[in-house]
């Protein structure tokens, strides 16, 4: 990346309220066990619902007070940004591997593969992801890294139509028949001329999908099949608040507030990306 | 024009053979069906009978194409858990799932049409920045929790509105607009960027230059061009909440298509799943096909594609 556009990336304030929340967000997850100040795990039945310190009825003892089963919210909190930033990220990896192949591949190759591919793409988006997502946890039996495995195969469609189109851009530019040219084999052309000249168009479908697997592990578990329990996921954590939120609202606010600034931060992240290329890739 | 219609026909009717397919696959993923329906406290003769009475011993081939020759015709068996026909069941369901979706898409169209216009007239200004705004807050939103949020604020310290079920005509105030949430960002962002590329065509400066006002330029050439995309994108959208109603349907408790999948899945009840998640992707076919064809018939440009 050149020097200017870098320096053009820090003056955009969405940029970096993106990048400080997810950098943030990254941090926390790395180093979660070591600055909770409570096993979240533990149960204390002596000491449910505690609202948060700061409002009326609280302890100084829980800063975001308890949950129903007296676990420290706090440190509840900072797990959960350990299973969002995991999920999200591993389910991009996941989902970028299918649907980049893919991409290419269709974009590069044209003709049959083409049509194959989009066939394929196709067919995917008319599936309903969250209902096959919700079948396939019943099924198998909901885990993390099921989860991880239903998002990525289910979210791989964004990334084959960008790679896809921006392939076709490219393939037959100068430097593209230059390699060709130069007797370079067509793993080297894919992999060493093509792919670097997307990556920047990739990346910014990247945030879109991490935002989107945040988002969606986080309904899952809040259907009760996504992340099992006892793992604080934020989903999770307003599903089991949910019995209680008319009385103390705090308890499914904490966790959605959480849920929807780190998804922000994510997108803010993405449009910055997006407006530095200036091209739109949001439909 | 025949042809691309036939071509476009072609295709639907593919992906929705492909997606018969996978929807009887998707039950197979936990390797013994009859394991699953029989539940963790059956004993291995209740397995036994229920493959007997499902039909599950013969060779998959076989359940597959008797499966896929009646569910073609609209036959999708009979439910485990409710002992009705599915198709009667999702019948029953379908028409609170439709009126949902239709809600939240008006929803999403008075709020994205305006603030794409307004983005697009004032590009670049702060007014285009805020709608920018306005439309990531909306990506950003987890729909589940701000249905609850909005059950907590107008169901119950207001109490305007009613927390679930929609016994009355205003219980799908809260879920539609929950719903047009999704749709938002994406139809505020096409309406401008559609907005911005008609006004700054040729017809619009002949139209300034016989000094028509502003508003008429606005609306009979501006938005009548920008409104193309907008159209058939609208019809994808509606297919895409039909789809993610199942999240909303249960937060809310509505008893539509997406609350009966909700419910199977709890029940084990696979043939209401696997029909659910068919015809929800059939709605979709359609619905894109429609958008294909639209879009075909307002631009004459596409018509030779």
């Amino acid at each position: 990346m050149p020097a200017g556009r870098g320096a053009k990336l820090l003056r955009n304030p969405g940029f970096v309220i993106g990048a400080l929340i997810v950098g943030l967000a990254t941090v926390i997850a790395v180093i979660a066990p070591w600055i909770v100040p409570y096993d979240p795990f533990a149960i204390d039945l002596q000491r449910r619902l505690v609202p948060p310190s700061f409002m009326e009825g609280g302890s100084s003892l829980n800063f975001l007070g308890t949950d129903q089963l007296g676990r420290d919210y706090f440190s509840r909190l900072i797990y959960g940004t350990r299973i969002s930033m995991v999920i999200g990220v591993l389910t991009v990896i996941t989902s970028g591997i299918i649907g980049i192949t893919m991409g290419v591949l269709g974009g590069f190759y044209g003709g049959k593969i083409d049509d194959f591919v989009v066939f394929c793409i196709t067919t995917r988006l008319s599936i309903p992801a969250v209902l096959v997502a919700l079948a396939v946890a019943a099924l198998r039996g909901s885990s993390f890294m099921l989860v991880v495995l239903v998002l990525g195969f289910l979210l791989w469609d964004r990334f084959a139509v960008v790679a896809r189109s921006t392939t076709m851009q490219i393939r037959n530019l100068d430097y593209v028949s230059a390699a060709w040219c130069a007797g370079a084999s067509q793993w080297w052309v894919l992999t060493r001329e093509v792919l670097p000249n997307i990556a920047t168009h990739l990346a910014v479908v990247a945030t879109l999908e991490m935002a989107l697997a945040i988002l969606l592990e986080a309904a899952l578990s809040f259907l009760g099949l996504g992340v099992p329990p006892p793992l604080p996921s934020w989903g999770l954590m307003i599903s089991e608040a949910k019995e209680y939120m008319f009385f103390e609202p705090w308890v499914i606010m904490i966790p959605g507030a959480a849920l929807f600034v780190l998804v922000l931060g994510v997108n803010f992240l993405g449009d910055a990306l997006r407006d530095m290329m200036g091209t739109d890739l949001s439909r | 024009m025949l042809r691309f219609f036939l071509r476009r026909f072609a295709v639907a009717v593919a992906v929705a053979l492909t997606v018969l397919t996978l929807a009887f696959l998707l039950t197979r993923v936990s390797g013994d069906l009859a394991i699953s329906i029989a539940g963790p406290n059956a004993t291995a003769e209740d397995v036994e009978s229920i493959r007997q009475a499902y039909g599950l011993n013969r060779p998959v081939w076989v359940q597959y194409f008797d499966w896929l020759g009646r569910a073609v015709q609209g036959d999708f068996g009979e439910s485990y858990f409710f002992r009705d026909r599915v198709a009667n069941l999702i019948a029953a369901r379908m028409p609170v799932t439709i009126t949902l979706g239709l809600v939240g898409l008006a929803v999403a169209l008075v709020v994205s049409l305006p603030l794409g216009i307004l983005a697009a007239v004032r590009e670049g200004s702060w007014v285009d920045r805020a709608v920018g705004l306005v439309a990531m807050i909306g990506q950003a939103m987890p729909s589940f929790w701000l249905g609850l949020v909005l059950m907590i604020v107008f169901g119950l310290q207001l109490a305007w509105l009613p927390i679930s079920g929609v016994d009355t005509w205003d219980g799908y105030i809260l879920p539609g607009i929950v719903l047009a949430f999704s749709a938002i960002p994406s139809l505020t962002r096409l309406t401008r960027s559609g907005m911005i590329e008609a006004l700054s065509s040729d017809y619009i400066r002949t139209a300034r230059a016989k000094g028509l006002t502003r508003l008429s330029i606005l609306v009979k050439h501006g938005f009548r061009n920008a409104a193309i995309p907008v159209v058939s994108i609208a019809a994808v959208q509606l297919g895409f909440m039909l789809g993610g109603s199942v999240v909303i349907e249960t937060v809310f408790a509505l008893h539509g298509v997406g609350f009966l999948a909700w419910e199977s899945i709890s029940k084990n009840d696979f043939p209401v799943v696997q029909a659910v998640v068919l015809v929800l992707a059939i709605i979709y076919i359609g619905l894109t096909l429609l958008a294909d064809l639209l879009n075909a018939l307002l631009d004459p440009r596409l018509r030779t594609a």
